[in-house]
């Protein structure tokens, strides 16, 4: 028996990372896993009689199915069709990103074009210029976001919390849900009473049944709706228990309320439902997507949303929801772009997934970005969720890219939860629905998830959320209460909100409300027309931005070597002895010290005392019985000179350069500046020991013998990422004092003796 | 309110008397001290007839004829009833309606009670396509 298996274990490493959770899927039409295309699709095709369209991507009229039907009756402009389908699908998709062609023309085009049409179109498109084409043809110039803000709990006080902090963090809309849908009302009135602290102007839907869910609007807590599903196969969507006409229908009963909506479609819902016709996810998508133009919806939440995992699995899945997302905006709807369901336990699909949507923009990039922890997210986890919310935040900084969202400062995020909770209890007490002790309130304003808190679970809030439903509250009611418990800026913001409806102006395509205003493809088109046109961030957005926590400075820098300053100044001193000349003694060993060493600059980047490295080195070249030699040098920084500086002027003819951030090197008399005996480069990982080491080892080579080099084993972190800022304005302060030509200088080191 | 563009949106900046709730109340009468004064009601929160035909016309303005369409049918039931609206709604779920007649009677009830003409059409064609396509199936 051989117990070691016969594979190379790289396999093995890969099978313990994240990504080997995923599944992967192969490609096969029949069975309806196919992205782009299948011998099932149609061919693209139009034949218009009489201002009819008699035939649609080879099915005749008289064949037609329910979503062929209104496609056709009441997507296809009979006017355009001829002349869209009878373009080349090359040059249209060429058209599609070259950035002469204005958005305009296009979205005219696609009036007169049939499903199969728009998807052969697309299709050829790489990814690269898919995201392209997508930037130049969302609807809106300004991006946005939103966000998802739920609890495992139900609890209203962490939803009330958890809606101010995403309202903070510069979400255009959030959306709840609940683990237990009688909570319905409960979580309305939370989100709307916490989504009106600190600003106003944040859109707020409660996914739950349809009916429920226009009731909820109708008592004035929500201002939209997005949960309209529509499917690309009639099965699909009746058993999806709607057609096209009951949706519709829907779509207008929510405008007559004053109610924003947009409709759900994406790749793989079909899939699982079962009812997939052995077509390609992007056709089937494309149906969907032509029906909602048809519906009069302005907008959609589409690119796979609960189908994105699924679509993922296959090859070009992302890419296909991208396309899908391309194929909406090029209808010229609005586009929330999915970048919702986790479709991947890889940071790094994850990361690449959501690039695209960051740099090209979106109306609203997530539709449904976890502000809460991912456990907390009811709808499921998100693609991003609460855990690498700053993460994005420093996407959108790296990327010079608008992701929407705005970096909030930690005491303003906790007054802000503070507020939210303070102001829906009050509004509890002012109705009469529950008195939440001081103690719950605590819990939840500082908890990061509801595993935190010890406040109300979900049968609690039944209570609450049916006694609200039964009594008719509305959204004056708990404005009145706000109000008269000293909460006049909230009751004032939750009242604005509602009063959208009167207008109907956020009715339009990709409204959203920025800074009390309105905005939407209206107001605010898209009008790229290559650089220098379209959305750019301006130089106060930009900053806003870049304001990410903890950025370091040089004020910084110095402000920590300051504090170390006085530490060594009990431990060391460092006397000039004059110029240093070469040595005759063969058992001396030159340290040469770097210009800021022990000057302005005090410890090594892994933290080390300077005091403790020259200890630990003179006293390992001690033990060897050669005698250690200081000597700064003023006319270098760099480490290689600084080691072969100290090696020339050694009598053993070799030399340790030692730069004050760490970095060590033991050098000989005659070798080339960058040909060294031993090296230490990583030096926040270096250790004191190392530099005994170092010290050990130079005593060696000034014996003439060859002693096994030193080695600082790293484990791969990336040193540059943690230490080079500090490092550059660290090196900046030692290379800003040398001066050319600057005579070497004597040291004496007198060590105090000070411990920590 | 008629003619209007995109030039003329948003109408809450450009219209603000004109743009009332169904009382007649204009946004600067909607206030928080009118709010604690009991003298808002729900009603005058609500969108009017009058407000989604000018969105209408704006949409329409900016090249988006099937949105204008959707804020035309939804201007017809800003004044049906919810428990109407829904009843239809739900009529117009597969398999509810047990047959064509049922779907016709809704359009005409719509057409007749609410001037919904837009709405009742759009119903009609809803109970030809349900016909032809067998949904007029019982379901369990």
């Amino acid at each position: 028996m051989n117990d070691t298996p016969n594979r190379w274990k790289r396999y093995a490493d890969w099978d313990e990372r994240p990504l080997r959770l995923d599944k992967f899927a192969a490609e096969d039409a029949a069975n309806g896993f196919s992205a782009f295309s299948s011998p099932a699709d149609p061919k693209s095709a139009i034949a218009i009689a009489g201002g009819r369209v008699a035939s649609m991507d080879g099915v005749l009229e008289h064949d037609f199915d329910m979503i062929d039907r209104f496609i056709a009756r009441h997507h296809i402009d009979p006017a355009m069709a001829p002349k869209a389908m009878a373009m080349d699908s090359r040059e249209v998709a060429r058209m599609l990103v070259d950035m002469h062609v204005p958005r305009e023309t296009l979205t005219r085009l696609a009036h007169g074009m049939t499903p199969a049409k728009l998807a052969d179109v697309v299709s050829r498109l790489n990814a690269l210029e898919i995201a392209f084409a997508y930037s130049k043809m969302r609807a809106r110039k300004t991006p946005g976001n939103q966000a998802h803000v739920t609890n495992a709990k139900d609890d209203p006080l962490q939803l009330a919390a958890d809606a101010a902090t995403a309202v903070a963090f510069g979400f255009d809309e959030i959306e709840t849900t609940m683990r237990v849908s009688r909570n319905a009302w409960s979580n309305a009135v939370a989100c709307a009473v916490g989504g009106a602290v600190g600003r106003w102007g944040t859109l707020f839907q409660c996914s739950s049944e349809e009916a429920e869910e226009l009731r909820i609007g109708m008592a004035g807590f929500t201002s939209y709706a997005e949960t309209v599903s529509v499917y690309g196969t009639e099965k699909s969507f009746t058993d999806g228990d709607d057609t096209p006409w009951s949706k519709a229908f829907l779509a207008a009963a929510y405008a007559s309320r004053g109610i924003k909506m947009r409709c759900t479609s994406g790749a793989g819902s079909e899939l699982l439902m079962g009812f997939h016709e052995s077509k390609s996810l992007l056709y089937l998508e494309a149906r969907c997507l032509c029906l909602q133009r048809g519906m009069g919806v302005q907008g959609t939440q589409n690119g796979g949303i609960d189908g994105a995992p699924l679509t993922a699995t296959m090859p070009g899945g992302v890419r296909e929801l991208m396309a899908e997302n391309l194929i909406a905006v090029w209808l010229d709807l609005e586009c929330a772009s999915g970048n919702d369901a986790r479709s991947t336990e890889s940071e790094i699909r994850l990361g690449a997934k959501i690039w695209p949507f960051l740099v090209a923009g979106s109306d609203l990039i997530c539709s449904g970005m976890g502000s809460i922890l991912a456990y907390d997210n009811s709808f499921n986890p998100s693609l991003i969720n609460g855990e690498e919310l700053e993460d994005y935040l420093v996407l959108q900084r790296d990327f010079e890219a608008d992701g929407g969202l705005t970096p909030l400062p930690e005491s303003r995020a906790l007054d802000l939860r503070s507020r939210a909770v303070e102001a829906l209890s009050a509004v509890y007490e002012e109705l009469g629905l529950a008195r939440p002790t001081a103690d719950m309130k605590a819990s939840v304003i500082v908890a990061s998830g509801s595993d935190e808190t010890r406040s109300f679970g979900p049968r609690d809030v039944s209570f609450i959320s049916e006694a609200i439903k039964a009594r008719g509250v509305t959204v004056i009611d708990v404005i009145k209460a706000l109000a008269t418990r000293g909460f006049g800026e909230e009751a004032e913001n939750l009242l604005n909100v509602v009063k959208l409806r009167l207008s109907g102006d956020y009715l339009q395509t990709s409204a959203m409300v920025r800074g009390g205003r309105v905005i939407s493809a209206v107001n605010d088109p898209n009008d790229y027309l290559g650089p220098g046109s379209g959305y750019r961030m301006s130089e106060p957005r930009r900053l806003e931005v870049n304001a990410i926590r903890d950025v370091l400075d040089q004020k910084e820098v110095l402000r920590s070597e300051a504090l170390h300053e006085k530490d060594e100044a009990r431990r060391i001193r460092y006397r000039s002895l004059g110029p240093a000349g070469p040595g005759n003694d063969v058992k001396e060993i030159v340290i040469g010290i770097s210009p800021a060493f022990g000057l302005k600059l005090f410890q090594t980047t892994g933290g080390h005392r300077l005091s403790e490295v020259l200890a630990a080195m003179t006293g390992a070249i001690a033990a060897r019985g050669l005698r250690p030699r200081i000597v700064r040098f003023r006319h270098t920084a760099d480490t290689s000179f600084l080691g072969l500086s100290a090696a020339r002027l050694s009598g053993s003819g070799v030399g340790i350069g030692l730069q004050a951030k760490g970095t060590a090197v033991i050098h000989q008399r005659d070798r080339l500046p960058h040909n060294n005996l031993e090296l230490f480069s990583n030096a926040p990982i270096t250790r004191i020991e190392h530099y005994r080491g170092l010290g050990a080892n130079a005593a060696a080579y000034g014996l003439g013998e060859m002693p096994d080099p030193v080695v600082v084993p790293t484990r791969g972190e990336a040193m540059g990422s943690r230490y080079h800022a500090r490092v550059a304005l660290i090196y900046a302060i030692e290379t800003g004092i040398t001066e050319e030509g600057a005579a070497p200088e004597e040291i004496e080191v007198a060590f105090m003796g000070a411990k920590s | 309110m008629s003619g209007l563009t995109r030039a003329d949106y948003p109408l809450a900046e450009t219209r603000p008397g004109e743009v009332k709730g169904k009382r007649g109340l204009t946004l600067a009468d909607i206030t928080l001290a009118a709010v604690l004064a009991g003298e808002i009601e729900m009603e005058d929160l609500r969108i009017t007839p009058e407000a989604l035909m000018a969105q209408a016309e704006i949409a329409r303005s900016a090249g988006r004829p099937t949105l204008a369409l959707n804020f035309e049918r939804a201007a017809e039931l800003v004044d049906v009833p919810q428990d109407v609206v829904m009843q239809v709604y739900e009529l117009l779920r597969p398999g509810r309606a047990k047959s064509k007649e049922q779907l016709v009677d809704a359009a005409r009830l719509m057409r007749d009670t609410y001037k919904a003409n837009r709405i009742a059409s759009f119903i009609e064609e809803a109970a030809a396509t349900y016909d032809e396509r067998g949904l007029f199936i019982f379901r369990f």
